[in-house]
């Protein structure tokens, strides 16, 4: 046992558990993937009262499956004017990025990658670099949809981010902490604490703040994602599918996962943020006679459903909203949300400064 | 720690060798993103020296917000690459000599440090405190001893600003904007008319 402990200090036992754990986190991702894809797809066809897909397996459980297959096993089709490198990493890039945000995300009590002091900011660098590879995909397809696609990316995926992160701001201020496992552990006790009601309940009064704060996040989230009601770089009725015109097969694929693993990022992140993250949403005094493994799982379990019940959220956000035109797009951004975010990145402040010690 | 040399020395060959690639990819839009991976392995340098605030400032900056902008522009340029070639013998020498002067300056700037330390006879070096985190530690700083300056900071970038809105802004006229408080208060009793026709006579205006 000596030596097993020592082994796992050593450079090389530190490398390969955190390979392993990059593989856990991968793995499981990637297939609750596959079923969240069918997931968004049976809520929309729900929605618009048709059956979704149902052949593949029971219910079309393995449809996502049966799509992975088929996109892989296609040719991969490279445009003659394309500049070949740089179009074949820029679905890599956004596949990479996707997953590496994942690192600091705390999944339950201490099962996060790397506890990083700076987690929140290191989210918000990391969702602010997939903006490249849209811009990089769609200026390498050397095609004028994907171009005018990835040209709209850029300004709104830049313009979103900027309330984003004023919001990030206000709850960091509440907490006083960038560390995303120790954001959580401020909300511990029960739903009052967690930061969409203020955080607390003698922080009540910011609940006027926090709760438009939330709203806003999640809407900014939808933007930073590409989702309907904001997918305009892909709007496929004006621009075909943007960015992803002149892709095909494995890296067509790879941006498709990419955008997903985004998308549970971002509803993770709000679980995070203001929903308590893995705090169960009552007071939990009997975890303190259960193992801690077990404990653990507690814990995961409630950062699960909430995150599936932000991704249903986001999925219905599909099937209900109709798309936005570019301009309210922008107006929305810049003419909104920032001000509302900036007034009340100043009210948090000043009740941290003014209002009473907790 | 041998996992941190090898992680510093792979991050600074790739810094140096995209800042070299920089100026030699003949293609602007390749320059820019390889300044980007120069950018990116440079805040994995300060994530090594402990300074995983700056590090993150620095992607989200640079990388996420000024770069894009930057690739932006160059990829919305139709940069003809013959005509950029030319003149590289008449503008050599005066590149080299601004080349020639910042290399100076860091000699300097390195061989002074190396010899009396960073910092200023003066002033007081911060004590490192495990418990503080360098956030913490750059905030207590710049928002006490350095708030002028960094107010000041502030209000250079905020004339910029306007400056940029001054040059751009124009008021045409004519233009019909969307009043959407106006769209919203329209109901029924201003928006429509409601007429009864009788068969066969048509609508008399």
């Amino acid at each position: 046992m000596e030596g097993a402990t020592n082994f796992w200090a050593t450079p090389g036992g530190w490398t390969l558990i955190t390979v392993g754990q990059i593989l856990a986190v991968t793995v499981w991702i990637l297939l609750s993937l596959a079923f969240l894809l069918l997931a968004d797809r049976k809520i929309w066809a729900g929605v618009q009262m048709r059956k979704g897909p149902n052949v593949v397996g029971p219910f079309g459980l393995l449809q996502s499956f049966a799509d992975f297959f088929k996109f892989v096993l296609k040719e991969v089709v490279v445009p003659d004017g394309a500049d070949k490198a740089v179009f074949l990493m820029a679905p890599l890039i956004s596949f990479i990025l996707a997953f590496v945000a994942w690192a600091v995300v705390p999944l339950a009590p201490g099962w996060v990658i790397a506890d990083l002091n700076v987690g929140v900011l290191y989210l918000l660098a990391i969702s602010s670099l997939g903006v490249y590879g849209i811009i990089m995909g769609g200026w390498a397809s050397n095609s004028k949809y994907p171009f005018l696609g990835s040209l709209r990316s850029a300004a709104q995926m830049v313009s979103y981010e900027v309330s984003i992160g004023f919001v990030i701001i206000t709850v960091i201020l509440l907490s006083g902490t960038m560390n995303l496992q120790k954001i959580v552990e401020a909300q511990a006790g029960g739903f009052w604490n967690w930061y969409f009601l203020g955080g607390g309940l003698a922080n009540l009064p910011m609940i006027f703040v926090m709760l438009p704060m939330t709203v806003i996040f999640f809407i900014s989230a939808l933007a930073e994602t590409n989702r309907p009601p904001f997918d305009l770089p892909e709007a496929e009725s004006e621009l075909v599918a943007g960015y992803q015109v002149e892709y095909s097969s494995t890296p067509y694929l790879l941006f498709m996962i990419g955008e997903y693993a985004n998308i549970v990022l971002m509803c993770a992140m709000i679980t995070i943020l203001f929903f308590g993250g893995w705090q169960a949403p009552f007071p939990t005094p009997f975890l303190a006679d259960w193992a801690p493994t077990a404990a653990s799982f507690f814990g995961f379990m409630w950062f699960f459903l909430k995150t599936i019940f932000f991704f249903c959220m986001f999925a219905m956000v599909k099937a209900i909203v109709p798309r936005y035109r570019y301009d309210q797009l922008m107006r929305l951004g810049w003419k909104v949300f920032l001000p509302i975010s900036l007034v009340a990145v100043a009210l948090v402040s000043a009740w941290r400064v003014f209002g009473p010690r907790v | 720690m041998a996992l941190q040399a090898i992680a510093f020395y792979l991050l600074a060959a790739v810094t140096v060798g995209a800042g070299f690639c920089v100026i030699s990819a003949r293609n602007p839009v390749h320059s820019v993103l390889f300044l980007i991976l120069s950018f990116f392995s440079a805040a994995g340098l300060f994530v090594l020296l402990g300074a995983e605030f700056l590090a993150m400032l620095l992607v989200v900056v640079y990388v996420g917000a000024v770069a894009v902008l930057f690739l932006f522009v160059v990829m919305m340029l139709d940069v003809d690459f013959t005509a950029l070639r030319q003149g590289f013998a008449r503008y050599m020498p005066l590149g080299g000599l601004v080349a020639g002067i910042l290399a100076m300056e860091m000699i300097v700037v390195a061989s002074s440090v190396a010899t009396q330390g960073a910092a200023s006879a003066n002033a007081q070096p911060l004590v490192a405190t495990p418990e503080l985190t360098n956030a913490e530690a750059i905030g207590r700083v710049l928002y006490t001893d350095y708030v002028y300056f960094f107010q000041a900071a502030g209000l250079v970038l905020l004339v910029a600003m306007f400056g940029a809105i001054v040059l751009t802004l124009r008021h045409k006229p004519g233009v019909r904007r969307q009043v959407i408080a106006d769209q919203v208060a329209r109901s029924p009793k201003t928006g429509m008319r409601i007429v009864q026709i009788k068969p066969g006579e048509g609508l008399q205006e």
